[in-house]
């Protein structure tokens, strides 16, 4: 290989302190040197690190964002969740192939630019848009690729070179009491600080609070169990990997209130007794990296971050900011605790939890961004205060990211219990024949259902929210939602590894309507199997597009059922038909 | 009941566990067979196949990895559960490449015996077909790809012996088992009598020159049913 990768990669690992922990940040390191991640590359980063190649290549072939060929200096990565394509992102991919003269997956012969497409990078507000090198393009139209590719090509696009397309905005559409009111820094923390860590879990208990992530688990317990359980330290994980198609409110949160949230992850520290927190920060928002440092260093400066915070003689505590690399999965809370440790994110079994066993198997509390901005709130507010608010099992406030077919998409603060009507009131959304509660791994729910609410007790969400309108073809979008999950399985446990790619192929003969009753059975069996077999949510929850659909939109099945009893998988005719035309036979004289 | 055990119920029967066990493990040692693919006496688990999931107090789990503990109650032999563990069998059989009839493997392999074992006829998914790389560079071992289940004994197997020899590459259903070398398994330090190199349940890894040493008939699994060691074990205590 070439002696300059070799120098580059022992530079990068010393920097590192060659610690095999930090592999992730020496292979986004290499990367952004290299563009690429080769065979060689992982022989070399192996060698500095003194650990054998297969561990890193292991790692490295996992995350999406690695590339183990070279690539165009610059990677254009166009986002194809759902909504894009609601929202025209066709016309767009096939203006930038047009403009660049290459398909999707190539890379332009002078080896300047590559087009790739990209699982929902948190801009379905904003959609379409696409990643270029870390910074977001949002909403863009067909005739601004020929700026974008020439700003590209002049390198002026990190400059602020163009000026036709917008860059992210912030988008929040309503602040409500808890996480978008004015705070003062450092409130929570003194607060904290002036009670007992166990009094500090007893307020979250009070509170009722339950964690915004997805699972619900109460907060109060959680700390609860990591303070008790023992290790030689204790760690705080805050996990804004928020990779569910079709949410953004982290985001917004990191843009808005990052304070808010160091703030939750330091009363983390004081509670359960930890003295290191971690930020996981998914690839896709690197943009946000700069910023969020700044408010670190703003923040130890204060001394709000590091030894004696707040002048507590013996709290110390520091955050340090973990990127990903592309993978949906290290949403997962004990696959984000792998790629911290520098491996690939493939999830644990369970038990041990991660507040037993989590980061180098000691005692770690892992919760969602919006769950640490309540605890902070909590702090400075009162528990009385929080619980005022939402319904008997979900107290507070939620945010949802609302997209796809209203008036008005973006980041809303609303009570618990809201009603599903109210939202697509409270958006413009005058014809829903569908929304989508909690993502592609939650429900697709139907007008008869929009008097239900939003909470733990009737629609539990981490905040996606996806309104197809009445003339969207509503299994196509399930479609591109198994479609998310084939490409995002880790690929650790069989049922889902393969279980994904089963039921995407038997879903699409059904819709090209060469479906039978019999194909729809296999379908459901397919479905419940990933579902009941799956070692994590992941593939628990992957089947869900097809199994609320299948529940709550049973005609559009019946629609496209072929009455045969049997009918194949291919089309015979077709496949034969380049054979035919060699022997000469004509195809009619197939039997089918 | 000594201050290490617990008990726990497995289809309605009572059994003594060791604390500290797995279900699985305290199933073995009661003469109970819970059918199971990536798990491997001796390593530590794995948690691939999902074969082994059974019901711990209503609700699935692998129990390879579910620790023992007082008064669980598990459901194993039931209908629902063999059809499930069916299905995922059948996915193994269709994303790889399995050609019975021909593989060196065969009456020897845990795949088709478990197929066999929980009453699997045909595939009927789709097969997927994927290309996958054979690598036969090292002198006395090679694997073959296109069996592989991706169950991982080989490199559980390869880390307790105090190698690195395997690894995982890939994500998804592009995942594949890799090796420690950059061309190939002859630049590893794996040896023929490692115990990696007997660890596979199929015929994806073998050893070279013993093919067919043993006619077809006359292999462990066209005599007698996989798990039948395990059944016919005198329960402990
Ligand atoms: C596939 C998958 C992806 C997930 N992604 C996220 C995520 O992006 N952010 C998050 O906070 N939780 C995510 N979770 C849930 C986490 O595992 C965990 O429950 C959560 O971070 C706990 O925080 P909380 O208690 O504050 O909700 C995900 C779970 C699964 C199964
Ligand atoms: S369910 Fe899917 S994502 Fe989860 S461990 Fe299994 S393969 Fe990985
Ligand atoms: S080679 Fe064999 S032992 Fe290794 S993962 Fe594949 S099937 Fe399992
Ligand atoms: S034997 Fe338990 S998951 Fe494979």
């Amino acid at each position: 290989m070439s002696d300059d990768y070799r120098k580059v990669v022992q530079e990068i690992v010393a920097k590192f302190g060659k610690d095999r922990k930090r592999l992730m940040d020496i292979a986004r390191a290499v990367h952004a040197k290299t563009g690429h991640i080769s065979e060689e590359i992982v022989g070399a980063i192996a060698d500095a690190l003194g650990c054998h190649r297969v561990e890193v290549r292991d790692m490295t072939s996992f995350y999406a964002f690695f590339s183990r060929e070279p690539k165009g200096a610059t990677t254009i990565r166009l986002c194809n969740a759902v909504v894009e394509r609601m929202k025209g992102m066709d016309a767009v991919a096939n203006a930038f192939e047009e403009t660049l003269g290459i398909r999707f997956g190539e890379t332009t012969p002078d080896g300047l630019i590559s087009l790739e497409y990209t699982p929902c990078i948190g801009m379905s507000d904003q959609a379409p848009a696409a990643l270029v090198n870390g910074k977001v393009l949002t909403n863009i139209r067909p005739e601004d690729v020929k700026s974008i590719v020439d700003a590209v090509r002049s390198g002026k696009l990190h400059d602020g070179g163009i000026v036709s397309v917008k860059s992210v905005e912030s988008n929040l559409q309503q602040a409500g009491p808890v996480i978008f009111a004015p705070f003062e820094r450092g409130a929570g923390i003194r607060k904290a600080l002036s009670m007992s860590p166990e009094d500090v879990i007893n307020e979250m208990n009070k509170a009722r609070v339950r964690g915004r992530g997805g699972a619900g688990f109460p907060l109060a317990m959680k700390w609860s169990f990591c303070r008790k359980a023992e290790g030689e330290a204790h760690y705080v994980v805050c996990n804004g990997d928020e990779g569910e198609p079709g949410t953004f409110k982290d985001r917004v949160i990191l843009t808005e209130c990052p304070d808010l949230m160091f703030e939750g992850m330091t009363i983390a520290g004081y509670a359960v007794g930890a003295k290191q927190g971690f930020f996981y920060l998914r690839g896709e928002y690197e943009y946000l990296l700069p910023y969020l440092e700044q408010v670190l260093a703003k923040r130890r400066r204060m001394g709000l971050l590091g030894e004696n915070v707040c002048g507590a003689e013996g709290f110390d505590f520091d955050i340090r900011i973990q990127m990903g690399a592309g993978a949906y999965i290290c949403g997962e809370e004990s696959a984000l605790i792998e790629s911290l440790e520098g491996k690939r994110g493939a999830p644990r079994d369970r038990p041990p939890f991660p507040v037993q066993k989590g980061y180098l198997d000691r005692p770690t509390s892992v919760n969602n961004v919006e769950t640490l901005c309540c605890a902070a709130r909590i702090m400075e507010h009162g528990a009385e205060w929080f619980s005022s608010m939402g319904t008997k099992d979900s107290t507070g406030t939620k945010l949802l990211s609302i997209s796809g077919d209203c008036q008005a998409p973006g980041v809303y603060e609303v009570e618990y219990g809201i009603t599903v009507e109210k939202v697509l009131e409270m958006v413009g959304a005058t014809d829903a024949q569908a929304v989508q509660i909690g993502g592609p791994s939650g429900q697709c729910i139907a007008p008869k259902d929009f008097g239900r609410s939003i909470c733990f007790e009737d629609l539990p969400t981490g905040g996606s929210t996806i309104i197809f309108g009445k003339d969207r073809d509503l299994l196509a979008c399930m479609e591109s939602f198994l479609e998310f999950f084939v490409e995002e399985s880790c690929g650790w446990c069989a049922p889902c590894r393969a279980g994904t790619t089963f039921l995407k192929m038997q879903f699409e003969k059904l819709l090209q309507g060469r479906g039978t009753r019999e194909d729809l059975k296999k379908l459901e069996e397919t479905a419940n199997t990933v579902k009941f077999m799956s070692r994590c949510g992941l593939g628990q929850t992957a089947p869900n597009p097809v199994l609320t659909t299948l529940r709550n939109f049973p005609a559009l099945y019946e629609a496209r059922i072929q009455p045969d009893d049997f009918i194949p998988a291919f089309d015979l005719k077709e496949a034969l038909k380049e054979a035919c035309s060699i022997t000469g036979q004509k195809p009619h004289d197939v039997e089918v | 009941m000594s201050k290490n055990t617990v008990n726990i119920i497995i289809d309605g029967v009572e059994i003594e566990a060791q604390e500290g066990q797995t279900i699985l493990q305290a199933a073995d040692d009661a003469g109970v067979y819970i059918p199971r693919l990536c798990y491997l006496k001796g390593l530590i688990p794995g948690g691939h196949c999902r074969v082994c999931t059974v019901k711990v107090n209503g609700r699935p789990a692998s129990s390879c990895t579910f620790p023992v503990s007082e008064g669980l109650v598990i459901e194993n032999d039931t209908e629902e559960l063999t059809t499930l563990r069916r299905t995922v069998v059948e996915m193994l059989f269709a994303e790889g490449n399995h050609v019975c009839p021909a593989c060196e493997a065969s009456g020897n392999c845990e795949l088709q015996a478990m197929a066999y074992r929980l009453g699997m006829l045909a595939v009927t998914l789709p097969f997927l077909r994927k290309p996958r790389e054979l690598d036969a560079t090292h002198p006395d071992v090679f694997i073959d790809r296109d069996r592989c289940i991706l169950c991982g004994r080989c490199a559980r197997a390869s880390e307790a012996e105090g190698k690195r020899v395997f690894g995982f590459e890939g994500r998804g259903i592009n995942k594949r088992i890799a090796v420690d070398g950059e061309h190939g398994l002859k630049e590893t330090d794996l040896k023929a009598a490692d115990r990696a190199a007997r660890a596979c349940p199929t015929g994806c890894l073998r050893l070279k020159r013993i093919g067919w040493k043993v006619p077809v008939g006359q292999r462990q699994y066209d005599t007698t049913p996989i798990g039948s060691d395990i059944e016919q074990k005198q329960p402990v205590g």
